[in-house]
């Protein structure tokens, strides 16, 4: 009947525009959902996406959720332009957390300002080196970075609980299975009294900016897109494929250990087996619904947080089930990867095959 | 003249003590529960949300109570905790483990909000109880009527975390079955999760390729009640009844019934005569509930099963009596003599004759 055509040039101005109208219509099929609930779909959704705005410690709160999917998916966003899909961050938001918490557990106690310089180091060289592993394998044996990094996850979370059932768990602890709470030279300072907002959302903004430079001001930059979008031109233009993977899957591999490292020693305040809580896998949403641009990037970040804070309040303040909410934010990347259809491609109207067989033969 | 005065004066004191002490009761509260899994999981979660319900059936018009499920036990539940604490909660029941700390933190921030921790032991503002329930003792009946049961011998037990609640659990479950089938040897596999249907399911399968005919698990779903069920072996409900889940596999459940509790210190918190304290209730205070019994277990095994949980109430039986040895053979209790709640709290070793290493 209808069929998927190829637009020539897919307008700008829409693509622009599809995460927009894909929060639109999260909004509007998101009423719908609640309504079929019983709730007032009006007041659910200013409770998800206004409310929040307006209450202080929901504003700090936001920064706290989005700084670390802001920080993944800048990272990330670099690899996906070249066409390298790092599906792994959340692997490497793991074992930068170990890392980086381990280095603040290895000097308990020194009142060093040193101390958290060194801790976000070893995150970002923790996620880093993890991301390394995929990196290689695709350079030496061709090996699919998709899966590699995607399976490291498994490997990460495991490498996690071990520890903390082992060698880093609390002497004090009963046997749970969790680090001791980091001292305070190891604890990043709050920036804001009162709230949880830790140094760490100051460096995730840096590096939208630096993002930013990256991409758009700087031949590497260049090189990422010429990468993704011409591959073959861009051997002729002298970029190194692997140099490009090794970079694209490091630098994010680095952004998102620092970002576990922070999560580490900012809000948790030690190593603990359900510190990872998807941030590595919703980054890849955020970097998307940001369309792959560090400034769209910061906007996605928040936006998701904002689901999921306004998420929480409305479970408790309106009763909304917490699959109400889960579908709600699946419904946001639905729809966006919906509408990003309909502006690469046109509906048109599909002829009959095997009528056009038989003029065919026809006229043979 | 003057006994007039006198009076009057004593009725002002009176009308001024009365008026101190109604000063911190409430005409209505608002209480808000923190749950770990969906209410939905018909284990602990659900059992929770039926204490929320008993709360609101039985205080009525005086309390509004809400919640907040599948909340991870991360940095997320800081935030729900905190946002309840702010928007006017008086009291506030966090009901998973790994909330200790996340609790301590927003009760530090909010002296005139009451919380709960269920199942913790930290307790570092006057204004945080915790609270749990000796599920052990629920752990000796049904592993007296696991020894029974076993065909095979093998008893598969599906635990979560090494900590102590859980090792005292299979501690209390093997002295009890060994008791009455020396032979009886425990397979136990941790899933490192308190609710994952999925891994549940696999540990059973898994257990049930070892052999085992009665599975007992320290998990939160009904998964291998499930798989129980189809491959015709025997399971235990686990916080809830589960009896929906396994008619002809469950033999009977450890139910966990917080309405009470929850009851009482929503009252508490009404009246203003809330402390803090910690409470540990077992089958006497009704917060450990034995399921009814199956008609597959003998008459005189449901007798002597009935008879332990009789004994525990009347306290002529603990789950821990001597002689018990370590895992490793060092003496642990001498003849007669019952363990302590403190050695029970942090308990982190197996009791002789258990196979396997405590992951440590």
């Amino acid at each position: 009947m209808f069929k998927f055509e190829l637009r020539p040039t897919p307008s700008k101005t829409m693509r622009a525009a599809t995460p927009v109208l894909a929060v639109i219509a999260t909004m509007i099929a998101g009423a719908i959902l609640f309504s079929l609930l019983g709730k007032n779909p009006f007041e659910a959704i200013r409770v998800i996406f206004i409310d929040p705005l307006f209450d202080p410690f929901s504003r700090s709160e936001l920064l706290v959720k989005a700084s670390p999917l802001i920080l993944i998916a800048i990272g990330l966003s670099l690899g996906f332009r070249a066409g390298i899909w790092n599906i792994g961050a959340e692997g490497q938001f793991i074992i930068g957390a170990i890392t980086g918490g381990a280095m603040g557990l290895a000097f308990y106690g020194t009142s060093g300002v040193w101390l958290l310089p060194l801790m976000a180091l070893a995150g970002a060289l923790g996620g880093f080196l993890w991301a390394m592993i995929p990196a290689i394998l695709r350079i030496k044996f061709n090996a699919n970075e998709i899966l590699v990094s995607l399976m490291l996850v498994y490997v990460a979370t495991l490498l996690l609980s071990a520890l903390v059932s082992g060698p880093l768990r609390d002497p004090d602890g009963f046997n749970f299975p969790e680090s001791r709470t980091f001292h305070d030279s190891a604890t990043l300072p709050i920036l804001m009294a009162g709230t949880r907002v830790h140094a760490g959302v100051l460096i995730s903004l840096f590096a939208v900016v630096v993002g930013y430079v990256l991409l758009e001001r700087h031949v590497f930059g260049f090189h990422v897109k010429l990468t993704g979008s011409a591959p073959k031109a861009a051997n002729f233009a002298g970029v190194k494929q692997n140099a490009m993977i090794a970079a694209c899957l490091g630098i994010s591999g680095a952004l998102a250990g620092l970002a576990g490292m922070f999560e580490a020693s900012g809000p948790v305040g030690q190593l603990v087996p359900s510190l990872p809580v998807g941030y590595g896998f919703t980054a890849i949403i955020v970097a998307f619904l940001g369309r792959l641009h560090p400034i769209g990037i910061l906007a996605a970040g928040f936006v998701m947080a904002l689901t999921y804070i306004g998420g929480e309040t409305a479970q408790f303040s309106l009763g909304l089930p917490a699959a109400a909410i889960s579908v709600f934010q699946g419904m946001l990347l639905f729809f966006l990867l919906a509408f990003d259809i309909l502006v690469n491609y046109r509906i048109a109207p599909k002829r009959r095959v095997d009528a056009t067989l038989k003029s065919a033969e026809e006229a043979s | 003249m003057n006994i007039l005065k006198t009076l009057m004066a004593t009725a002002a004191m009176a009308a001024g003590l009365t008026g101190a002490a109604l000063a911190d009761a409430k005409d209505k509260i608002k209480v808000g529960f923190v749950y770990v899994g969906p209410i939905g999981d018909f284990g602990w979660s659900y059992e929770h949300n039926e204490g929320r319900l008993a709360v609101e059936e039985a205080l009525g018009d005086k309390v509004e109570t809400t919640y907040v499920e599948s909340v991870p036990e991360g940095p997320d539940a800081e935030r729900v905790i905190r946002q309840m604490a702010q928007s006017g909660h008086d009291l506030i029941f966090t009901t998973s483990f790994g909330y200790m700390n996340p609790t301590n933190k927003v009760a530090a921030q909010f002296p005139d909000v009451k919380f709960e921790h269920a199942t913790g032991f930290k307790r570092e503002t006057p204004n945080v109880s915790t609270y749990g329930a000796r599920f052990y003792e629920g752990r000796s009946v049904i592993g007296h009527i696991a020894g029974h049961m076993t065909k095979t011998n093998k008893i598969g037990y599906i635990a979560s975390f090494p900590i102590p609640e859980v090792v005292r659990g299979i501690n209390s479950a093997y002295l009890a079955a060994s008791a009455v089938n020396p032979d009886v040897e425990f397979k136990i596999i941790w899933v490192s999760t308190w609710f994952d249907p999925g891994k549940e399911a696999d540990a059973a399968n898994a257990l049930i390729e070892q052999g085992v005919d009665v599975i007992m698990q320290h998990t939160d779903s009904p998964a291998a009640m499930t798989i129980a069920e189809e491959k015709g072996i025997f399971a235990f409900g686990q916080a809830s009844d589960m009896a929906q889940f396994g008619p002809n596999a469950r033999l009977s459940s450890i139910i966990d019934d917080w309405a009470p509790y929850y009851i009482e210190r929503s009252q508490a918190v009404l009246d203003g005569t809330w402390a803090e304290k910690d409470t540990w209730h077992g089958i006497k205070e009704g917060m450990v509930e034995i399921g009814s019994f199956s008609d597959k277990i003998p008459a005189e095994v449901q007798a002597s099963a009935q008879a332990i949980a009789d004994g525990i109430v009347a306290g002529t039986v603990h789950s821990f009596t001597g002689p018990v040895n370590k895992q490793d053979g060092s003496a642990w209790l001498a003849e007669g003599e019952t363990a302590d709640d403190g050695t029970l709290l942090g308990m982190n070793f197996y009791v002789e004759g258990i196979d396997g290493e405590l992951p440590n």
